[in-house]
């Protein structure tokens, strides 16, 4: 008997937290234009994008219920798809910024109409509590922070309630837009710390489920590799409150059945589309495809030049030529990329990032250059690409073993398991011929150069080192874009690397989210994540 | 009774060491998985410095002894660890999501049971005619299709193209929200607080992925019962049943399959097992968030807490099963007796 009394109680008690959203709840599945059903094929793991582990998805959390200092605009692309503008950053947070004559550091006035949801307005003190929270909880939060020059919480002043500055050690570009990336994102630090303890100074488990912002949706419900639920922050004052009153993302890990969902109209949005559904979708003509190409990311093949015989230039350049790039872009990418290949000149005219490389397929070339390097017969070699991306590594690498058989060089192939795949190329840097897909979130070349070109950077898989390219990246990575010497020391950067070749550019590839015909304003960002905010329904 | 009982004790003690064996094995298993945990968790642009703060925070900068020793001290207090991968306490996500997992094995097996078990009798009554072969090519087809092409055809046919099925998303359509917790079975606890719309809503997303189990687990079961009733129908007993005049079905179910059922239950808490390991592609399919995608995604992440936790408790289940269908055979059998 007590066991039973136990029981009921128990199952009394469960149903109390579900009370108050079951009326709601029971409205959202009338399917009204309020709200919209997202299906998604990956799992968040943690509401709090600081906490250690976090992975790439949950970052989509962070950028619909957290704000920022500032944000980047929107544009309209030439097919009518929206996405990003790296080149423009708007108020967010803060309502005004400015920097000091020195440029060394910036002050921020902090819109007084900005609340969090307990009502308490956001103040200075908020943002450098976030702020020295990224800086000090370590992992991938404070790598990008440092991206922007900030790593320090001495750099972070709150002068008086709505005003914040920032001190840099020396003048950046990357500060502001570094600023607008998800990572910055302001936390109610009075709700956080009343929740911290001796431990856990940063109240990273109960953010990791509690989030505690100000932004334009908050999370109703999470159930754990199921789904979560946005509803709209209703009192949000600083922007335009959302279109949509909830937002439901069902995690559904199969491919096939998620595109079977929106098909039956069960979903409204599908985000991170593979390029082969992208073209169907389009052939028949019934489900609405929108993307962009993704800023400052190319798909490439890494040639480990730690490694014989990719040591020497020529034949680097030799399996330039012997790639078939335009067979990879169709049957790879099922036309989803935009080609980064056959540049009419060696000499870039202008410093667009990704740009084509000057090579394209020619057989005839590639043996003469291969004959020139020593290697009339060819050579026996491994191709590794990760079996996480293998829905374009791996007919791209069976497209590249082909093409290189024609020069005589033997490609056995290596599929390393996506988890044992950053430890392989990126950390240890060990693959001799590898495929490559590092997309840097702040827009610039030399950001990308810092990364991928710079001997011992994380995505430098190809161990590749050029002093010139050391020099001339440190000296570029924080020099304004508008500064005389900017341009030409880029485009002498970028033909350094492309008659190098120790990544051979393949192509840029899309972000594309298909969606019913009803739903509008998917905007295409760098973080690839889902940006709720400017959805509508009809 | 009692008698039984100690029986039931000693045979749970024996199972001890083999559990002891399981907590090293899957210890030491985890760390021999490639791929670098602190690496993969330390996110798309950690550098160096970052990688190895998050080996410090995840204790795996000790020695491999201290970490056992630190795991199996958690353990004894009921602490799994949390999951990296997911977030969230090991021993949460096993309580919620194994429910989940047994809920739909149940019910495939239940499924599998009802449509086999006929079917081997019925082959096995007249064995070598046209319906034994078609017995047999219906078994062997399940089991040789991969579950989830059977999973996404029966969805392909049901979902997308007729529409009687519910949209394959998991548990419950987004309309409806999870019953009170009590079990963690879906069709249990919407019972037991008397909803009945979603308990038919649960039992409707549950058709599908029990159906596409149930048709992979056919075919042992129906040959088993095929194999055994053949030798019971060919015992003297049957034989001199026949010979007094006996009725048809009384031979056939009293008589034959009761003998045979012996042999049956034991392949059972074996199908039972293999289709817990099986469920992981059917999860995928339907979304099910059950433990088998959970030990899948576990497994890719090297996220050592979970799949130890994982292990284990496969391991009880298994101890678990198997006690129970041994107990089940002493009350069918008065022959066997639970020691042997």
């Amino acid at each position: 008997m007590e066991r039973r009394d136990f029981m009921r109680i128990a199952g009394a008690a469960s149903i109390l937290p579900f009370l108050r959203y079951l009326p709601t709840e029971a409205n959202a599945a009338t399917g009204s234009n309020g709200v919209l059903v997202v299906v998604s094929g990956n799992n968040i793991n943690s509401l709090d994008l600081h906490r250690k582990g976090t992975n790439r998805p949950s970052y989509q959390v962070t950028v619909n219920i957290y704000d920022r200092l500032v944000k980047f605009g929107v544009k309209t692309l030439p097919d009518g798809s929206y996405a990003y503008d790296s080149t423009k950053i708007e108020p967010e947070i803060a309502q005004s910024w400015e920097f000091s004559d020195d440029k060394k550091s910036i002050t921020f006035k902090i819109n007084p109409k900005a609340k969090f949801w307990d009502g308490t307005p956001v103040t200075a003190h908020d943002v450098k509590w976030s702020f020295d929270r990224a800086v000090t909880l370590g992992g991938f939060p404070t790598v990008q922070m440092k991206a922007g020059s900030m790593s320090d919480p001495k750099q972070f002043v709150a002068v008086d309630d709505i005003t914040f500055r920032i001190d840099l050690p020396f003048p950046s570009k990357l500060t502001l837009p570094d600023l607008a990336v998800p990572i910055p994102f302001i936390i109610n630090s009075k709700v956080a710390k009343a929740h911290a303890s001796a431990n856990d100074p940063w109240a990273t488990e109960y953010l990791h489920k509690t989030p505690a912002g100000s932004g334009p949706y908050k999370i109703l419900r999470w159930d754990p590799g199921q789904q979560f639920v946005y509803q709209r922050n209703e009192d949000y004052a600083i922007a335009q409150k959302p279109a949509i009153k909830r937002v439901i993302v069902r995690e559904v890990p199969s491919a096939s059945t998620r595109r079977a969902l929106l098909e039956r109209k069960d979903a409204d949005l599908y985000t991170n589309v593979p390029p082969k559904d992208v073209k169907e979708f389009k052939e028949e003509g019934k489900i609405k495809v929108s993307g962009a190409p993704i800023d400052n990311c190319i798909h490439v093949l890494g040639l480990n030049v730690k490694y014989k015989p990719f040591d020497n230039k020529k034949v680097r350049q030799a399996i330039a030529y012997a790639i078939p790039y335009e067979e990879i872009l169709s049957s790879a990418a099922y036309g989803r990329g935009k080609p980064m290949f056959g540049a009419s000149s060696k000499t870039p005219s202008n410093i667009v990032w990704p740009q084509p490389s000057p090579y394209n397929t020619n057989i005839e070339k590639a043996k003469k250059l291969l004959e020139e390097a020593g290697f009339k017969d060819g050579f026996k070699t491994t191709l590794s690409y990760n079996l996480g991306l293998a829905s374009w590594q791996e007919p791209t690498a069976l497209l590249i073993q082909e093409g290189l058989k024609k020069i005589g060089i033997k490609v056995k192939l290596d599929k390393i398991p996506g988890a044992n795949w950053r430890t392989a190329a990126l950390v240890e840097k060990r693959l001799p011929m590898h495929l490559e897909n590092f997309g840097g979130w702040l827009n610039y070349p030399d950001y990308y150069f810092f990364w991928a070109y710079k001997y011992g950077h994380l995505f430098n898989s190809s161990n590749y080192k050029n002093e010139k390219i050391e020099k001339l990246t440190d000296e570029t990575l924080h020099m304004e874009i508008d500064n005389p010497k900017y341009e030409n020391m880029i485009k002498e950067m970028i033909e350094i690397v492309y008659d190098d070749v120790p990544r051979i550019p393949l192509y840029q590839p899309y972000l594309d989210a298909a969606m019913q015909k009803n739903i509008d304003g998917y905007v295409s960002w760098f973080h690839r994540q889902l940006d709720c905010t400017t959805i509508t329904k009809s | 009774m009692k008698n039984k009982i100690t029986q039931i004790l000693r045979r749970l003690f024996q199972s001890i060491p083999s559990i002891i064996g399981i907590v090293i094995i899957s210890f030491l298993l985890t760390r021999a998985l490639p791929g670098d945990p602190a690496v993969y968790f330390a996110g798309a642009m950690a550098d160096k410095e970052s990688i190895e703060q998050v080996r410090v925070s995840l204790g795996l900068d000790k020695g491999i002894v201290e970490q056992f020793f630190i795991y199996v001290q958690n353990l004894s207090h009921g602490n799994l660890g949390m999951s990296l991968n997911t977030g969230l306490p090991v021993l949460e996500e096993l309580t919620t999501r194994l429910p989940a997992s047994l809920e739909l094995t149940f019910l495939g097996l239940s499924f599998a049971l009802i449509i086999a078990i006929p079917l081997g009798i019925l082959s096995a009554t007249k064995p070598g005619t046209w319906i034994d072969h078609l017995t047999r090519v219906l078994v062997t087809m399940g089991v040789s299709l991969p579950t989830f092409f059977t999973g996404l055809f029966l969805i392909y046919i049901f979902y997308y193209l007729l529409g009687i099925a519910p949209s394959p998303i998991g548990r419950l359509e987004i309309m409806y929200l999870s019953p009170p917790h009590v079990t963690g079975f879906y069709t249990i606890d919407s019972l037991l607080a008397n909803d009945m719309e979603t308990f038919w809503a649960s039992v409707r997303q549950l058709m599908l992925p029990a159906i596409t189990l149930g048709i992979f687990a056919l075919a042992p079961i129906a040959r088993m019962t095929r194999a055994s009733m053949l030798n019971a129908l060919s015992s003297d007993f049957i034989r001199t049943a026949r010979a007094n005049g006996l009725p048809r079905s009384k031979i056939l179910i009293t008589y034959a399959l009761r003998n045979s059922l012996l042999s049956i239950l034991t392949t059972l808490g074996m199908v039972f097992s293999f289709l817990l390991g099986a469920n992981v592609l059917v999860e995928k399919v339907f979304s099910w968030p059950g433990i088998g995608s959970f030990a899948i995604e576990a497994l890719v992440a090297s996220d050592y807490a979970a799949v130890q936790g994982f292990v284990l408790t496969m391991a009880l289940l298994f101890v678990v099963v198997n006690l129970t269908i041994d107990i089940i055979l002493t009350l069918i059998d008065p022959r066997v007796s639970i020691d042997n």
